[in-house]
């Protein structure tokens, strides 16, 4: 029991993961890929998010005083995977971005984004 | 400023690429991104000397102290490997202008220029820093902006931009895969620097949170280094980008990738981790073996030749794992020798096919017929690099070759021995369909006035292909090295 509530979090992330992964495979349409891209990143940020979490711990801010009742917090999550994850989402927003930018130019030269249709478009003519 | 040595091939490329998109003016900033390149060519050449001198560098960003701040690491590999790509990032951007004035629309100009900049900083980054999640930033600095540099190949063919898409989500999934491959470790250890990692991973037992680590990392680099089976977004890649993209990414970006594993298995986790509680000596062996010869075969087949060589790269990058496997100081040796000549070699290669598409506007086998006689230079530029990817005496790749066979003999692998000199057969057969077309056919009427490459992109070429004959006489700098580094890897003390 302990196993699956537990690791409740990790749950998470691996059916997020799995599910982003899948639909990069298998969509056929390009958005739905990059729909599927993003989950996958996503699911980054929740396992090092996950990791750092201390249960019970606060932000590691001094005076770690608690506002309402003024006693001093002794545990802390670790803020270090958090901002980690700041730069990952910069770095994940590039790539949509990028990848939208291709998108729009795949859809000016092919006139359409449906993987099937550019793979036939390129088959019937060379350039 | 010397003390800041080891950062200054970083910043000096990153401040100088927005600096590019500032400046706008074609001239302005191909000036000024050949002098940031050449400039920063010399100092890796400064990095690799201070090295080979001092033994390993070690630079404090920000001056906060490892493990907790970003540490930049400069040891005989990192130095080796940085000096072999900011040169070929220099000689390739000297070659561009004339190239990019056909193949890439003039407004687009200065944005080429900013993301080759960008790109060799990312390569650079990887190789310099001592950092884990930096090297993930520096991955993605240098992919995302080689999306982008493969996707200007749409001015020629439409086709370069589902390359650069299918690229781009392939190695957005190999990156993904690396991050989650440090996350776990981090998990497991607490610390982000690779020496600090180091020391602290306990693989005793081997804990699965860290044989999860291991297979993410692998599986994650294997696909940006393009190892069989997780190539498939190379050859779409190098064929459909502009000439100077095709020449500068095959050879910089698969050698980088191939570094980061030999770190990964060498440095942090430890061979005998890898090869002894873990089959990936095998593993690797055998993937490489079938790389090198489904790729060859694959080759034999092409009819456009940047194809060919593309699917050739993935035979080379075969040749470089299986050096890994063999787990010994002389098959590590050989690995990063072959890391060397074969970015010379299909660097040189490459910006052949880019003089051959400047004047025939084509890089199909059938354009080619009777072209050693209409552009005698660069065909023969391209025969002594052809040589050199059989293996030829006398060449780079034989250097390479040798101490391939050395090792396996040495581990005692004679079967694997046999399967090398039988893949060069394959090189042989694959080089020679171009030489046979190129010299033994006549020449196509619409080529009759076709005419030499302009001298400006004859001299880089030159320059890589006789490094690659250089190297191949003068072994004692180029295996010299990677000797040294690969004891140091190893920690055997010379």
């Amino acid at each position: 029991m302990n196993q699956v509530l537990g690791l409740y979090n990790y749950w998470v992330v691996i059916c997020l993961m799995m599910i982003g992964f899948y639909v990069v495979i298998a969509g056929g349409n390009l958005i739905k890929k990059v729909i599927g891209l993003s989950i996958f990143q996503v699911s980054v940020f929740l396992l090092y998010i996950t990791m750092g979490k201390v249960e019970g711990g606060t932000t590691p801010i001094k005076p770690a005083k608690n506002f309402y009742t003024g006693e001093d917090f002794t545990v802390f999550s670790n803020p270090l995977p958090s901002v980690l994850m700041l730069t990952a989402i910069v770095v994940g927003v590039a790539t949509t971005a990028l990848a939208l930018a291709l998108i729009v130019r795949i859809h000016e030269a092919y006139g359409t984004i449906e993987e099937d249709e550019i793979l036939a478009a390129d088959q019937e003519s060379p350039c | 400023m010397l003390a800041h040595l080891p950062v200054l091939p970083i910043i000096v490329p990153l401040l100088a690429a927005p600096l590019c998109v500032l400046l706008r003016q074609r001239r302005l900033v191909l000036g000024l991104a050949l002098a940031v390149c050449w400039a920063t060519f010399i100092m890796t050449l400064m990095l690799l000397r201070r090295v080979l001198a001092e033994g390993t560098q070690t630079y404090e960003l920000g001056g906060w102290l490892p493990p907790w701040g970003i540490e930049y690491r400069i040891d005989t590999l990192s130095a080796f490997v940085l000096l072999i790509v900011s040169g070929i990032g220099a000689t390739v951007l000297t070659y561009a202008p004339r190239s990019v004035e056909c193949e890439i629309r003039r407004d687009q100009h200065y944005l080429f220029y900013t993301a080759y900049l960008l790109c060799l900083t990312g390569l650079l980054g990887i190789v310099i820093t001592g950092d884990l999640f930096n090297l993930f930033v520096f991955l993605e600095i240098s992919s995302l902006s080689s999306y982008a540099l493969i996707s200007l190949g749409a001015q020629q063919t439409r086709k370069a931009l589902t390359a650069a898409f299918q690229y781009l989500v392939m190695g957005t999934i190999g990156a993904t895969f690396i991050l989650i491959g440090i996350g776990l470790m981090y998990q497991m250890t607490g610390t982000l620097n690779m020496a600090d990692m180091a020391a602290r991973l306990n693989t005793t037992g081997g804990p699965r949170t860290v044989l999860v680590a291991f297979a993410f990392l692998t599986v994650g680099i294997s696909l940006k280094m393009a190892l069989f089976p997780l190539h498939s977004w190379l050859p779409g890649a190098y064929t459909f980008a502009p000439s100077v993209v095709t020449a500068f990414l095959a050879a910089t970006a698969t050698k980088v990738s191939f570094y980061v594993l030999v770190r990964f298995i060498f440095t942090i986790f430890k061979p005998s981790f890898a090869f002894e509680v873990l089959p990936l000596d095998i593993e690797l062996m055998v993937l490489s073996l079938i790389g090198i010869f489904v790729a060859s075969t694959v080759a034999i087949f092409q009819t456009n030749i940047k194809r060919m060589l593309a699917y050739s790269s993935i035979a080379q990058v075969g040749y470089m794992v299986l050096a890994i496997s063999f787990a010994s100081v002389t098959g590590l040796t050989a690995g990063i020798v072959h890391l060397m000549n074969h970015a010379l070699i299909k660097g040189g290669l490459f910006l052949a096919m880019g003089c051959f598409a400047l004047r025939l506007g084509s890089t199909e086998l059938a354009d080619m017929r009777g072209i050693g006689r209409r552009m005698p230079a660069t065909m023969f530029a391209w025969v002594l690099g052809g040589l050199g990817l059989i293996g030829v005496p006398l060449t780079a790749g034989f250097v390479s070759k040798w101490y391939l066979i050395t090792a396996a003999l040495e581990r005692g692998w004679w079967q694997v021995a046999v399967l090398l000199l039988i893949s060069s057969l394959l090189a042989a057969i694959y080089v020679w369909r171009v030489v046979e077309v190129a010299y033994f056919q006549s020449p196509a009427e619409e080529h009759a006035d076709v005419q030499e490459a302009p001298a400006l992109m004859l001299i880089p070429t030159y320059a890589l292909i006789g490094a690659s004959i250089v190297f191949g006489l003068w072994t004692s700098f180029s295996a010299g090295v990677a000797h040294e580094a690969a004891q140091r890897l190893l920690e055997i003390t010379p």
